[in-house]
């Protein structure tokens, strides 16, 4: 009878605490939130754990929850990410616009499914309007249509061109660098596309020939 | 044992009007499973309908036919309380037969 | 320039830009039409069937149905269950969702292995009558308004971690949930994406899942879309009924309140 009755005690002791407490605290749900996230994933194909681990930009822009980060701590963010600009070491910024189209359309590369040989996409048309033809766009990010037309790029390695040039590399290579909890992947920091594609990409947007730009 | 088909047949005034929903993988024969063997094909060859022992209705499907494949086709005649008979085969032999009444 | 040229030239112009714009609205509303054909004849009406017969069927080595399954509101309690999924549970101690209640549920009455199922992929085994029972169960709350219990401190805690997790960015792209689902009419090439953060966007999203995929050509359960997000946005791999995946439920559930579930409803 003893027995039971202590029993009893301890749930219904927990069942009163566990009920009037009241919102959990930033530090509880922290770590709740660090478990959670170090128990609940594994490896697969290609995508390991190291994934996971949030650089000082995805830190800050996670902490902030979709809110602006404060000034101090945006432009720091902002300053890291533009150090890590690699241009070219031929000085040529611009590669085939044909090229870049492909790596605008293709959504493949670097989820568990994919193969680690496999060439990746940008997914381009996933968030932006880019040519006038392809209609299956989405509206995440700004359109992209007539990109360098709109900024009056007729001649892409001209001096008066560079500042808008040197822009689209660096926004093109790591998004942060300018905006620093851009929703756009890092493509050139992250590894996700190469050197080449980024050019191709360039072209798609700058070159006065492109389909972007009539 | 393949899934029994959902039918819902509805009288308004004289004219009837039945929606079928068919549980059939409808493989057309095309496609590679992962390890690129191609999936044979298995599909709906025929399917019709009858009421009061009359045929109603008669399709012949092929593979062009989709996984799940849903029909609405409607005829004149009948009332609420008949019934209305379906009845498939497929390239295997494989039939299947599902009734509803008509409300 | 002549009049007659002048004229011939404008339509000719007239005519080169209108398709452009014409099609564009064509694009959607022929989406809407498409979407409208197929909302009669569901096929997760046939998952709704199957998984209603197997609620009621003696299955696994005890040899029993899951009628005495409590899903929240009682012992054998179907209806209204789904839109208080999930929520803490006293058996087991613990914040659950649907699939993770099953699992509770096929291990404890029919005794199958619960770790088992879990790592089964999608689609083959047991997995596959976990479709069909998502399906009926919540096919029993269809038209209901979200009403997940916030009172016990767990709940609590999973909605905050939900929301935690729903905001953390990683992986190479630096994706979030939030990266697609945290505004107002976006979407990702024409798919169109809801605002999870609140409502009416919550409900959309959240209460539309299960789902029947016309594209796969299967229903799918909300664990499994979970884990098709998870690999879109280049994460390593979620496990099945992970306490992330409920708590991301618990999250979207409460932005959900008050907003009526559609689900097994049907997608593209």
């Amino acid at each position: 009878m003893k027995k039971v009755y202590l029993k009893l005690s301890a749930i219904a002791a927990a069942a009163l605490v566990a009920g009037c407490a009241l919102t959990p605290s930033a530090q509880d749900i922290d770590l709740a939130t660090a478990k959670a996230m170090k128990s609940s994933f594994r490896e697969q194909g290609n995508a390991k754990l190291d994934r996971l681990t949030l650089d000082a930009s995805n830190q800050a822009c996670s902490d902030s929850e979709g809110a602006a980060l404060e000034d101090k701590l945006g432009k720091a963010i902002e300053e890291a990410n533009l150090k890590t600009v690699k241009f070219p070491a031929d000085g040529k910024l611009l590669g085939s616009w044909a090229e870049g189209e492909r790596v605008a359309q293709n959504g493949r590369g670097l989820t568990w499914t994919d193969s680690a040989t496999a060439v990746n996409g940008g997914s381009c048309y996933n968030c932006h309007q880019i040519s006038k033809t392809e209609l299956s766009y989405g509206s995440i990010g700004p359109s992209l249509y007539n990109y360098g037309k709109l900024r009056g790029v007729t001649d892409p390695t001209s001096v008066a061109s560079k500042p808008i040039v040197d822009y689209t590399w660096g926004k093109l290579w790591n998004s942060k660098a300018y905006n620093a909890c851009s929703g756009m992947p890092r493509f050139g920091h992250a590894n996700i596309l190469t050197e080449q594609q980024i050019k191709d990409v360039m072209a798609l947007l700058l070159d006065p020939k492109s389909p972007v730009n009539q | 044992m393949s899934d029994p088909m959902r039918i819902r047949a509805q009288a308004q005034g004289d004219k009837t009007t039945v929606r079928v929903l068919v549980g059939h993988e409808m493989e057309s024969g095309q496609r590679r499973d992962a390890a690129g063997k191609t999936v044979p094909a298995w599909f709906i060859q025929s399917i019709s309908a009858t009421w009061n022992g009359k045929p109603v209705m008669s399709a012949q499907w092929g593979p062009a036919v989709s996984k799940n494949p849903f029909m609405q086709f409607s005829f004149k005649g009948a009332k609420a309380g008949d019934k209305v008979i379906v009845t498939w085969i497929d390239n295997r032999g494989e039939k299947r037969t599902d009734e509803a009444v008509i409300t | 320039m002549n009049n007659h040229f002048t004229w011939a030239l404008l339509s000719l112009t007239a005519l080169l830009i209108s398709p452009v714009a014409s099609a564009q609205k064509t694009t959607a509303e022929g989406i809407a039409e498409y979407r409208a054909m197929l909302a009669d004849g569901n096929p997760a009406e046939l998952y709704e069937a199957k998984g209603e017969a197997l609620w009621k069927q003696a299955r696994g080595p005890k040899n029993a149905s899951l009628e005495k399954c409590d899903l929240g509101k009682g012992a054998g309690v179907v209806k209204g269950a789904f839109v208080e999924l999930p929520r803490f549970f006293k058996d087991t101690q613990r914040v659950q969702d649907l699939e993770s209640r099953l699992l509770t549920c096929m291990e404890a009455q029919q005794g199958l292995n619960a770790l088992e199922i879990a790592k089964t992929p999608f689609g083959a085994g047991e997995q596959k009558n976990i479709e069909s029972l998502v399906a009926y169960i919540s096919g029993e709350s269809r038209g209901m308004k979200f009403n997940l219990p916030q009172a016990h401190a767990q709940e609590k805690l999973m909605y905050e971690v939900g929301k935690k997790v729903f905001y953390l960015r990683a992986g190479p792209m630096d994706f979030s949930c939030a990266s697609c689902h945290s505004e107002d009419n976006k979407r990702i090439r024409l798919q169109d994406l809801p605002n999870l953060t609140k409502q009416p966007g919550a409900s959309t999203g959240f209460g539309s899942w299960p789902a029947y995929r016309v594209s796969a050509g299967d229903l799918w359960s909300m664990q499994r879309r979970l884990n098709d997000c998870y690999r879109q946005q280049r994460f390593p791999y979620p496990g099945y009924a992970s306490d992330v995946t409920v708590a991301l439920g618990v999250y979207m559930g409460v932005k959900s309140k008050d907003g009526v579930s559609t689900a097994p409803a049907l997608k593209r």
